[in-house]
């Protein structure tokens, strides 16, 4: 249960100092020394865990200097092993060499903490989120600087990866492209259909909200990260309630845990709903785009008759939860699944029994299973390539511990696969949502929030509908917010897009993108 | 074939009517604007949406409006990919740093005589968000608006409201 510690402990003995206060308990976090930085990476690496995530933070505040931290998690264990970084030589080891998906978490952390990271031949510095025609010396997530000054543009160019050859030409796309989606850009080299190579460009949305984290108070905060990603404003408040919960030493009331996660299996079925029915419009399936459209839309006005707000805004709060459960909302919910579920299953039946729609979902846009562990892809996308991550199971909180979900694993690794994953997941978040019913137990919703002592750190990771959410906030010397970092399943799968369409035809992309559906404001944060 | 023949006869329109006052929000609202926009627009409203750096969540609430529950294209609305076709700019927000110069681009690109609408909250004043190093507020502190949807997010049927407002030239 504790491999990753005892490999830490025995390997650097007195050399990694383990932090006591960090909640809770089952993350320990370890210093070590900024030389042996990369040492624990491939420590980690030898025994199979992935990186979870990867963050600066600035300690001046708290009498330290900078510090970079690396999250890395194997079977049911997290661990976060961190070292300080001077001010006057704010270079780290690069973790690159070990782990792919660190070059994306170290260019953030080069453009918006400005430590660079070495020790890496290849090293990507050109920006990332922050664009080339911010000042290069604007890094917001320091301490010294002040987020309410507008930024002046600079001249500057950004270097795209380019493919050249004969035939070879580019298609650059966004932000502002088809439809009705979010801001992003991205750059194709093609040769006649085919994609050669695609290049994401992010960071359109970003709207300093880490940064912005530090001016409010850990109440006020939850409202913020209900707007970190509007489809996911029941996991991104959860994940962030429970960080700030555990840095608090707060323990909600046990009716709120289990109704946290009945809003948490609802968002879940209403986005799948609301996916199947998207991929199957871009395969140009109209038919079930309406229907499960429709579907979609029955769960939302459940979910404002009962809780008050279509999508559960604001209803999770730090200490419990802001809305109960009506005497008549068992039953309403029951017989809203019911009838769901009965036109679902009939639905599926035409998606099975579809020639046309399975000639464009099959074999389109495979992202293999090597792919999607080395890339440290999360949630439905990892589990539509065969990996078994699903931190509701890994990390269970109440009610997840006494009724676990089912994990659905497949390996086909297509669009057709990260369709299916979802719909079983459908069924799945149905029952766990019955089996809730019948035991929430009654009690009181909230509790009161105290605030944390100085210089602690709390943690959580919460299984989305995306994926597993990652937060880790840390107070300051006053007991205030002095880091909120944030880890959305998009910043990892965003990662897999760009190498599950290479070799498919063009026209495929909107359907391979689809599929993946991540989240650029979670990503741009 | 059978199978969605069946089920498209079986779902029959779902389209309202609905059981309570959303009913009759809807339909005397669609009412209007279909009004409004045989008179105003020959039919036919067409709108890009432009998402200048939101959460998405008024996103979804713009996607509703085209699901069959509100089926927003009967009123004569449509959604076109291309900023060039288009009569309205539905404008998310707040304004991002890194969306300002795309937005800008946007709005030059559409063709005279335009609508600009801000929806939600941080379209309209930037929201929980406000001005700062990386946002620069509402829409209106980037390009000229007509109109406002406040919410968070609106629901379709305020997006329906908001829409009235500005085409039939009335002010809430």
């Amino acid at each position: 249960m504790s491999k990753l510690r005892e490999i830490i402990t025995t390997h650097f003995g007195i050399d990694a100092v383990y932090c006591v206060g960090l909640s809770p308990a089952f993350v320990p976090e370890f210093r070590i020394q900024r030389e042996r930085f990369e040492e624990a990476a491939s420590m980690m690496k030898r025994v199979g865990a992935r990186l979870v995530a990867e963050w600066a933070v600035d300690e001046t505040l708290l009498g330290r200097s900078f510090a970079v931290y690396a999250c890395y998690a194997a079977d049911k264990e997290y661990l976060l092993a961190a070292c300080d970084v001077p001010l006057n030589d704010p270079t780290f080891p690069s973790l690159t060499k070990k782990y792919v998906p660190a070059f994306r978490f170290e260019r953030q952390i080069h453009s918006l903490m400005g430590l660079t990271p070495s020790g890496h031949a290849h090293s990507d510095l050109r920006p990332w989120i922050k664009f080339e025609d911010w000042p290069p010396d604007a890094w917001p997530l320091r301490k010294t600087f002040d987020a309410s000054r507008r930024l002046p543009r600079v001249a500057g160019e950004y270097r795209w990866a380019r493919v050249s050859g004969e035939g070879v030409y580019e298609i650059p796309v966004g932000p502002v492209h088809a439809g009705i989606i979010e801001p992003g850009h991205f750059r194709f080299q093609a040769a006649g259909e085919n994609i050669l190579n695609l290049e994401e460009r992010l960071g359109y949305t970003h709207k300093g909200i880490e940064k912005r984290f530090e001016s409010l108070s850990w109440a006020d905060g939850t409202r913020l990260a209900g707007r970190v990603s509007g489809d996911s404003t029941v996991a991104h408040a959860l994940a962030y309630c429970r960080a700030v919960e555990g840095i608090c030493g707060c323990e909600p009331p046990p009716r709120a845990h289990w109704l946290r996660a009945l809003l948490l299996e609802r968002e879940r079925i209403a986005n799948h709903l609301g996916d199947i029915a998207a991929i199957a419009n871009d395969a140009a399936f109209a038919f079930l785009l309406y229907q499960f459209a429709r579907l979609k839309e029955t769960i939302l006005r459940t979910n404002k008759r009962l809780f008050g707000n279509r999508y559960l805004k604001d209803r999770i709060v730090p200490g419990g939860i802001a809305v109960d459960l009506p005497l008549e909302g068992a039953d309403l919910i029951r017989a809203e699944l019911d009838g769901l579920l009965k036109e679902f299953e009939r639905l599926l039946t035409i998606y099975d029994l579809s020639p046309s729609l399975e000639d464009r979902l099959r074999t389109t846009g495979i992202l293999s299973p090597e792919l999607a562990r080395d890339l440290g892809t999360v949630g439905f996308v990892a589990r539509a390539s065969g990996q078994a991550l699903d931190c509701r199971i890994q990390a269970p909180f109440l009610p997840y511990d006494q009724i676990p979900p089912s994990m659905v694993v497949l390996d086909s690794c297509d669009v057709h696969a990260r369709a299916w994953v979802r719909i079983e997941e459908i069924r799945d978040s149905a029952r766990l949502i019955r089996e809730f019913l019948l035991k929430i137990p009654s009690g009181e919703l909230r509790v009161p929030l105290l605030p944390p002592g100085p210089d602690r750190s709390g943690f959580s990771v919460v299984e989305g509908w995306r994926g597993e959410i990652v937060y880790w906030v840390q107070s300051g010397l006053s007991g205030d917010i002095n880091r909120c970092m944030i880890r959305d399943p998009s910043s990892v799968n965003w990662l897999g897009l760009e190498q599950a369409v290479l070799g498919n035809i063009v026209p495929d992309f909107p359907l391979c993108n689809k599929s993946f559906n991540q989240s650029y404001s979670g990503n741009d944060l | 074939m059978l199978r969605i023949l069946q089920q498209i006869f079986r779902t029959g329109v779902v389209t309202e009517p609905l059981s309570d006052e959303v009913e009759t929000e809807v339909v005397l609202v669609g009412a209007r604007l279909e009004e409004a926009i045989r008179r105003r627009f020959s039919r036919s409203l067409v709108i890009r949406e432009v998402d200048s750096g939101s959460c998405n969540g008024c996103e979804l609430e713009i996607i509703a409006m085209n699901n069959p529950v509100y089926n927003s294209e009967r009123f004569g609305i449509h959604f076109t990919a291309s900023p060039r076709f288009a009569d309205m700019l539905l404008v998310t927000g707040p304004v991002s740093l890194n969306m300002e110069i795309a937005l800008k681009r946007t709005y030059d690109a559409t063709p005279d005589p335009k609508l600009v609408v801000a929806v939600g909250d941080c379209g309209c004043n930037g929201g929980i968000f406000g001005e700062s190093y990386a946002t620069l507020g509402g829409v209106g502190a980037v390009i000229p608006v007509d109109a406002y949807i406040p919410g968070c997010p609106p629901t379709p049927v305020d997006l329906l409201n908001g829409i009235l407002t500005v085409i039939d030239g009335r002010r809430t």
